[in-house]
Parts: structure tokens; C-alpha cells; sequence
């Protein structure tokens, strides 16, 4: 390997440390201002459980450009699996949780293959009648409850296990956005038959987009099951998907920033609303509409909140990383 | 032994029949023209070789290997690239990662790699980026590579255009009219630009054009195509001097 990939690897994985350990002292900060709180921690474990939600959705409909509205259907499969074999079977939490996101993936995946020959409008009515499709299955699924809802799921989430599977979440959708593979979905989303013809296979980044994305919400579906210890079909229909997109939406379309800070915003505004109850929804509308006309695009559409280039030069050089054996070559890169 | 062979293809739709028997043969290294009055059919023979259309009839053979029913992307990966006559960038990308997405194919770094950040991840991720470069430094785009796509000039978006394509590392390029668009000097421009990637890339170009001058100039053979057929062919004098091309441009001579 030549000099400059490893000064662009040592930037990376500064970049990453640096990123990891802002994150740790956000974690640190907030156990030690209200882990003794279980209200808030709740709400912020829901938080973050919204943030793959909206980040993997994002992937889906800001990254590659298909429109989905059937986020809440994938992880309604995710939290139904992983709180089946929790409860049913006593399986390792991890272990749930893994094959709740696969077989949400592999169902984003059947479901991709023949939807995603559509587009635009044709394709978000198909993905919200597949959400639909969920819940009425769970519905009449009377070993997982049906219209009763699933109870005696073990409590397993809390605010720790949420916010690590919120920031490896993160880790993987940035990676892969910023790789060749993310590249092929941008294009997809930018021009479909110039992407086509340039040689991206256009129906694989959308199904791959789809499944991964369908995983990611399968995830936070298991976080969530064992969260509530209580499942309801109720809680996958089409308004909760919609939810996914207004965060998606707020946030702004290709951003993974924008959208976790969305949902986090959102999940705090919706439980500070709670207390004037039916005027909840009006203020919330109210807010919805008044960003639509200021900022239509979405806070940080196609931006990321980053560690600037500088910081992690900067920081690289302070500590004499590479100077050891390759001599200046960390300061070539800059 | 010839590089394209594009065999008695027809393509209807519907009544309409766009193309009718189109026979063409590309020798490795020709610069080939293909022109024609308005809806003659030039951008259909071009989206028939490149598999956006199935032609109703007839084959297009590349390297010996049959294209049919391959899809536009498979067809890039064997080694075709085009532009597109109204510009099709990514215009809301850097111009950078407009043609990095060209090499994608070409990567050798798999999604794993990426998502892990592995060492093969940069190491493909790097290579792409200097080939990226190199190309932007010939079309002279190089200032322009953080930019968006969109925000560039007209004949910038052009040039980028055919950047793009190249970066697809094709045997076979075609050009969708390059100089539609362009005033006298900055076709001049372009004619010198195609010329030099020509000879440069070793590139077979098969070129549709309205410009006559930038065909004559460069096209050693050329094809005229009218009402979806082939009317003539042959050196840029045989065409000037040829009475049918004459009537399909100008008009029937009215005797009176």
C-alpha cells in the first residue's frame, strides 16, 4: 500500500476515534443527568430507537430516491421475530434481535424486487399497502396475540442498548453512503437512465438500498418490543410510517444527520405536547407547515453535521501520528 | 474483423417505424458519423445499441458477443458508453462524483469492505478517486470538482458529459450530439477535444452531430439516416456531392 492511503486511512480512523469519543461523552452526559430518571430515560431510549428508523429511511428515500411509506410494516416483522423468540424461546437477546433484522431485511428484500420497478407515487402506494398487508397478518396471528397485542415480552432495551444500536447504525449508512456502492444509489436517485448507463445496476443498489434500509428498521423494531414488553398491531400501521417520513422529511432528504436530529427533536416535541393533549396534533401540523415554507428542503437536506478536516488534522499532527517511520507523510495529505 | 456490428435491426413502436434495417459495421478506431434531418432515428440507433430499447428485429453484436435483451448497464460493462443529447449528469452531485460513479463497475472493493472500512475500502476508494482526476485534468474540469453538476456552464456540462463516459473505460463511444448547443469556437473546441481522445484512449466513436462542419472535419466515413433508413454512406466528399442527402436536407428540387 502507498503512502497516501495510509494517510487517508489514519485520517479515517482518526476521524472515527474522534467521532467515537464525542459520542461516549454525549452517552456519559446523559446517564449522569438522568439515568435516575425512568421517564426520561425512556423517551430518550425511544429517541433513539427513532433515529435508526429515520436514518435507515433516509437510506431508502433520500440516498437512492425511492419512496417508500411502509418503514413501520419492516419493523413490525423485526419486532414480532425478535419478541417471539425472546419470549417463546428464550433466545439471547442479540441473537433475537439479529434474526428480527434479517427477516426483515429478507422481506424488504422479496418485496423490493418486484415493487421497485415502479416509481414515485406508484411505488409508495405499493410499499404502504404492503405495510398494510403486516399488520393485518399480525392481526390475525393469534399465536403472537392478533388484535390483543403480545404481551409478556422480557424488558430487555434500555437507554444503553438503544443508543450503541443508534450509533453503529449510523456508522454503517455513513460508510456506506460514502463508498462506491453509496455513490451507485446517489446515482440511481440523480438520473435512472444515466446511472443505468454508466453502468450501475440500477435494480440491485434500489433492492439493496430497500433491504438494508428494511433491516435497519426490523432492528429498531426488536429494540422496541423489548422496550414496551407489549406489542399491538396499532403500533406498525401506516400513520406510524408516516412518523418515519415527517422525521425524514424534517431533517432533510440525503442527509444522516439531519434526519437523527429530527428524530430525537420530534420524539422529545411529541412527548412535551402530550400534556395539552387534542391540541397536540394541531401545534404539531402547525410546526410541520411552517418548516414546509421556510425550509422546505428539510434542515440539513444533502449536508452532514461533521467533525471539520481541520479538527482531525489538526489533531493528527498534534499527536505526531505517522511521523515515526514514513517521515512527513501526514503532512503531504493535508 | 470489426468491432460493432449492428445487423438489419428494426424498431417500431406501435405504427411507427422509427428505425427500418439498419446495418452498421465499426471497425476498432473508426470515428464514425451518423446524421440525418430532425426524428430520422439517429438517438433511437443509439438507444437500440445501448439496450434502452429492444430492437423489434435484428441483432447488435459487440466483440462477437451478442447484445440482446442485455440490460443498458451489462451493455456499458462490455464496453459501451454514450452521452445523451439533452445533457443527463448528476446534477445535484459534485462534478467529481459524476464520473467517479462511472468507474463504480469497475471497482474491485465490495459493499462489506465499505460498511467495515476496510483497507481494501480505501485502497479502491483512492484508485477510483485519482483515475477520477486524472480524466477531470484532461477535459480541464479540474477547478470545477467540488461543484455541483448543475451549477456548471453549458459546454462545461458537456465536456463533464463525455468525462463521464470515458471514465466508463468503453471501447466504443457515442456521442449524442457534443456540439448541440455550442457556438463556432467552442465546437471548434470540441472537434479538437474528440479528435485528441480518439487517438488518445484508442476509442472507436460512433457520432450523431447537426453541425456538418464538426462532422466533416472529423468523421472519416459518415451515414445519413432518413425516415429510419439508411439513404447513404461514405467519405465526407461522397456525402457533400450526394444527390439524396441534398434532397433529404434541402427539399425536392421543384420543377417548373
Amino acid at each position: 500500500m502507498n503512502d497516501v492511503t495510509k494517510a487517508t486511512l489514519r485520517k479515517a480512523w482518526m476521524r472515527t476515534t474522534m467521532g467515537l469519543a464525542l459520542v461516549s461523552v454525549l452517552y456519559l452526559g446523559i446517564m449522569f443527568a438522568v439515568s435516575g430518571d425512568a421517564y426520561y430515560m425512556q423517551i430518550l431510549t425511544l429517541a433513539c430507537i427513532n433515529i435508526i428508523l429515520a436514518v435507515s429511511l433516509n437510506l431508502i428515500n433520500g440516498f437512492t430516491g425511492q419512496f417508500s411509506i411502509g418503514h413501520a410494516g419492516f419493523m413490525g416483522v423485526g419486532a414480532y421475530v425478535a419478541a417471539f423468540l425472546t419470549t417463546e424461546f428464550k433466545a439471547p437477546f442479540l441473537l433475537a434481535l439479529a434474526v428480527g433484522a434479517l427477516a426483515a431485511a429478507t422481506v424488504g428484500f422479496l418485496v423490493g424486487m418486484p415493487t421497485l420497478r415502479l416509481r414515485g407515487d406508484y411505488l409508495a402506494i405499493a410499499t404502504l399497502g404492503f405495510g398494510e398487508i403486516i399488520r393485518v397478518v399480525i392481526v390475525n396471528l393469534d399465536r403472537v396475540g392478533g388484535s390483543r397485542g403480545y404481551t409478556g415480552i422480557p424488558s430487555i432495551t434500555n437507554f444503553t442498548w438503544a443508543f450503541s444500536f443508534a450509533v453503529i447504525t449510523i456508522m454503517i449508512i455513513r460508510h456506506f453512503i460514502n463508498s462506491t456502492h453509496g455513490r451507485a444509489c446517489l446515482a440511481v436517485r440523480e438520473d435512472e437512465i444515466a446511472a443505468e448507463a454508466m453502468g450501475v445496476d440500477t435494480t440491485k443498489y434500489k433492492v439493496m438500498a430497500f433491504s438494508i434500509g428494511a433491516g435497519f428498521a426490523g432492528l429498531a423494531g426488536g429494540l422496541f418490543a423489548h422496550l414496551l414488553t407489549f406489542l399491538h398491531p396499532s403500533s406498525f400501521d401506516f400513520l406510524k410510517s408516516v412518523d418515519y417520513l415527517v422525521m425524514v422529511v424534517v431533517g432533510g432528504w440525503g442527509s444522516i444527520t439531519g434526519p437523527a436530529a429530527a428524530a430525537v427533536g420530534l420524539t422529545i416535541m411529541n412527548e412535551l405536547l402530550r400534556r395539552f393533549a387534542e391540541l397536540r396534533m394541531l401545534v404539531y401540523a402547525a410546526m410541520l407547515i411552517g418548516i414546509m415554507l421556510l425550509r422546505p428542503q428539510g434542515l440539513l437536506a444533502g449536508r452532514e453535521l461533521a467533525l471539520p478536516d481541520k479538527w482531525v488534522e489538526f489533531l493528527i499532527k498534534k499527536l505526531r501520528l505517522g511521523k515515526t517511520k514514513e517521515g512527513r507523510s501526514s503532512d503531504e495529505s493535508a | 474483423m470489426s468491432l460493432l456490428d449492428v445487423n438489419q435491426v428494426s424498431m417500431h413502436f406501435g405504427g411507427i417505424k422509427a428505425v427500418t434495417d439498419f446495418d452498421l459495421h465499426l471497425v476498432p478506431g473508426e470515428l464514425v458519423g451518423l446524421i440525418g434531418p430532425n426524428g430520422a432515428g439517429k438517438t433511437t440507433v443509439f438507444n437500440v445499441i445501448t439496450g434502452v430499447y429492444q430492437p423489434t428485429c435484428g441483432a447488435v453484436v459487440l466483440n462477437s458477443g451478442d447484445l440482446s435483451g442485455k440490460k443498458p448497464c451489462r451493455i456499458t460493462q462490455a464496453g459501451i458508453a454514450r452521452t445523451f443529447q439533452n445533457i443527463r449528469l448528476f446534477g445535484s452531485l459534485s462534478v467529481l462524483d459524476n464520473v467517479k460513479i462511472a468507474y463504480h463497475f469497475h471497482a474491485t472493493h465490495g459493499v462489506l469492505a465499505s460498511v467495515l472500512h476496510g483497507s481494501k475500502h480505501f485502497a479502491g476508494e483512492e484508485i477510483i478517486t485519482k483515475k477520477a482526476l486524472e480524466l477531470l485534468d484532461i477535459f480541464g474540469l479540474t477547478p470545477r470538482k467540488e461543484e455541483k453538476a448543475r451549477n456548471l456552464p453549458y459546454g462545461e456540462q458537456r465536456r463533464l458529459e463525455i468525462a463521464r463516459a470515458l471514465a466508463a473505460r468503453p471501447q466504443l463511444l457515442l456521442l449524442d450530439e457534443p456540439a448541440a448547443g455550442m457556438n463556432t469556437n467552442e465546437s471548434r473546441d470540441l472537434v479538437r477535444l474528440i479528435d485528441w481522445i480518439h487517438h488518445e484512449f484508442g476509442l472507436t466513436i460512433l457520432l450523431i452531430e447537426h453541425h456538418m462542419d464538426v462532422v466533416m472535419s472529423i468523421c472519416r466515413r459518415i451515414v445519413v439516416l432518413d425516415y429510419g433508413r439508411i439513404i447513404a454512406q461514405g467519405t465526407p466528399d461522397e456525402i457533400r456531392a450526394n444527390p439524396k442527402v441534398i434532397e433529404a436536407y434541402l427539399g425536392e428540387e421543384v420543377s417548373s
